[in-house]
């Protein structure tokens, strides 16, 4: 295994470069080289198997293995397959996929065309959101190249498979992240998510079998036909001989580094890093010489990490053992020794209760709920009742025990369980300080007049 | 009849997202984005000519439209849309303090647009940008690590 130390970046290896983000930049440094490698070359089939003993496992937050997903498939489909590349990227705190949008396109396309070789589509969507401008212009000035050059349109690459990547332009809903939402949204309509099954490699985009990944998990297939299965799996940490259910999480990530420190950025490292080592070696520290209070490991879904667990591994598995919901997107948002818990809650809160499409009832009703009580507990009216009733909804909402159409509730209530976990008596002191009449209260209290919320 | 609203040049761009769908409703989006960027909203009317172009209801396309913040309807937003975003990373970093400096400055609460139709002023969830926290999105530039000057001299510079 690759330590941090000897580590190589190759997902932002060109990032940097002149031009990294022009055909002519791309391929001055070694770009449609493994496209051609496998394109006719290799069939179908082979292409998947090999992604699939790589052990990559997506990146857009649920981690599920890539070339298994791809073998749900219906064999010998007689077509079409699409293949959506999810580039909504909605999440709070997660940027990875707009710096490989916006410095290196063809890297995400060049990924793309290997991964709907694999699985036989001829018609791929690239769904981005809408508040990605300069992603935008440039996807689409490295599709044109890709036309222009024959590597994309009818026969790509001289050879007798043809592809179509089109761009679409998602309007600003967290929820069109969610496969099954972007489907909706895709065809026409409001992104509210699907009940599965059917799952979308059997029923998808326009009612046909279709692959949804997200925009890193194409750059890695890329990496994994350049450099071979074996480079990928030198890189991570296997599975946790413990842990029947762990995959083992293989390759290079893109961490995201936010929040209070003093170098925020994408770096590239391996999985399972820590996060004291991500905040040491990449992030230049805790900003104004403070000290570090918590952590998000992975997106604001994920929950919470105290200071006292940053030697929690940045691996598929790692962040769950330690109370959180996994890596997620792994992008670790760090607050200082000054952050309130009830900012971040009532944060945290407010978001997804704007987000929430509204299709479940516990979903759009518990995370305007949770809203209400934390604004009400910010503003000094709170009650110790109030933490018993967020824990309750934190408890009740998600997908877990099987409420909910999507895993939104679920990232709704991590936050909350997490931290009322984690931070109690943080919360507890703080109620007692502001409403110090009223804190004990557990009789109906009246309806707070809402300072608006949304 | 009311008015036609759509311009044939607008038409015309519609249409050439049809062939792209194996549906003409999964047109219905880039539609919107078409008249949005045109008129600056999507009213009413242009609504029922979108869902004529692509053979459907105008309830279909009015469903649709309301779902996505992004789009207005009653009135053109302003010439530039300022998006301030109020997500965990750049809240750390003074995003609410941002936001109610312009509000207080422009005379507009988020969501609304300055009289003269200069500004719309809208607060954004994570915009991906969170490196470069407090960010705004000026129409296509992003704005980096904007204190409550900087962002007053940028609302001040536009046109
Ligand atoms: C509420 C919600 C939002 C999501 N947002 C995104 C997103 O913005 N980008 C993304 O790639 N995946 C997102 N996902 C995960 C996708 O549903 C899906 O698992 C993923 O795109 C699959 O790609 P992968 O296998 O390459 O990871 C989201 C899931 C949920 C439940
Ligand atoms: S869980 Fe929430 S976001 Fe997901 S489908 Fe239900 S209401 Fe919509
Ligand atoms: S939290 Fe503001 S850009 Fe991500």
């Amino acid at each position: 295994m690759k330590t941090v130390a000897d580590f190589e970046p190759v997902l932002l290896a060109n990032i940097g470069k002149p031009d990294s983000w022009t055909r002519r930049g791309y391929e001055a440094y070694g770009g449609y080289e493994a496209v051609r490698k496998v394109i006719g070359k290799l069939a179908p089939k082979d292409v998947a198997e090999t992604v699939k003993s790589s052990g990559l496992r997506g990146r857009g937050g649920a981690g599920f293995p890539t070339g298994l997903k791809w073998t749900f498939l219906p064999p010998n489909h007689p077509g079409p397959i699409y293949f959506c590349l999810n580039a909504d990227e909605s999440e709070p705190g997660t940027f990875n996929n707009r710096v490989l949008m916006e410095l290196d396109p063809h890297q995400v396309l060049e990924g793309m065309m290997i991964s709907c070789y694999a699985t036989n589509c001829k018609t791929a969507y690239y769904y981005m959101r809408c508040e990605y401008p300069l992603a935008y212009k440039r996807t689409l000035a490295a599709i044109q190249e890709c036309y222009d050059a024959g590597y994309l349109g009818k026969n790509i690459f001289g050879t007798d498979y043809s592809l179509d990547i089109h761009l679409h332009r998602g309007a600003g809903a967290y929820i069109c992240g969610e496969e099954t939402g972007l489907i909706e949204s895709l065809e026409g309509k409001r992104a509210w998510p699907r009940i599965k099954p059917p799952f979308p490699a059997v029923e998808g985009a326009f009612r046909k079998p279709t692959v949804v990944n997200n925009v890193e998990t194409a750059a890695c297939v890329k990496q994994i036909f350049d450099r071979g299965v074996e480079w990928f799996k030198s890189i991570g940490v296997p599975p946790d001989p413990n842990n029947p259910r762990d995959a083992g999480s293989y390759g290079p990530k893109l961490y995201c580094l936010s929040g209070h420190i003093n170098k925020p950025g994408c770096y590239e490292a391996p999985l399972g890093i820590t996060v004291t080592e991500l905040i040491d070696r990449y992030g230049g520290g805790i900003w104004k010489g403070r000290k570090a209070k918590a952590c998000i490991p992975g997106g604001i879904s994920m929950g919470i990490l105290k200071a006292d667990e940053f030697h929690c591994p940045l691996d598929f598995n790692g962040p769950g053992k330690f109370g959180c919901l996994g890596l997620g997107t792994a992008a670790v948002v760090v607050m200082d020794e000054t952050v309130q818990m009830v900012d971040y809650l009532m944060n945290s809160a407010r978001f997804f209760s704007h987000e929430s499409c509204g299709q479940c009832t516990p979903c759009r009703e518990g995370t305007s709920w949770a809203t209400r009580l934390l604004t009400r507990i910010k503003a000094g009216k709170g009650r110790l009742k109030d933490l018993d009733l967020l824990a309750e909804i934190g408890d009740t909402i998600g997908i877990m025990p099987g409420t909910t159409i999507c895993g939104l509730a679920d990232g709704a209530a991590w936050p909350l369980k997490n931290t009322l976990k984690k931070y109690r008596g943080e919360l507890e002191e703080y109620i007692k300080k502001t409403n110090p009449d009223g804190w004990a209260e557990t009789k109906p209290v009246p309806a707070l007049k809402l300072l608006s919320i949304h | 009849m009311a008015e036609r609203i759509l311009t044939d040049k607008m038409i015309e761009e519609i249409r050439a997202f049809i062939p792209r769908y194996p549906s003409k409703q999964a047109v219905t989006v880039p539609a919107l984005h078409i008249v949005n960027e045109h008129l600056r909203c999507v009213p009413r009317q242009a609504v029922v000519e979108i869902a004529q172009i692509l053979e459907l209801h105008p309830s279909q396309v009015q469903d649709t439209l309301t779902f996505y913040g992004y789009f207005k309807q009653d009135a053109p937003g302003g010439k530039c849309r300022v998006w301030v975003c109020r997500s965990i990373a750049c809240a750390l970093r003074g995003a609410d303090e941002l936001l109610e400096h312009l509000e207080h400055k422009l005379h507009v609460k988020a969501g609304e647009t300055t009289p003269d139709g200069r500004i719309s002023l809208e607060y954004a969830e994570c915009l991906g940008a969170c490196e470069h926290a407090p960010c705004i999105l000026a129409n296509d530039d992003l704005h980096q690590s904007v204190s409550p000057e900087q962002a007053e001299q940028l609302v001040a510079s536009v046109k």
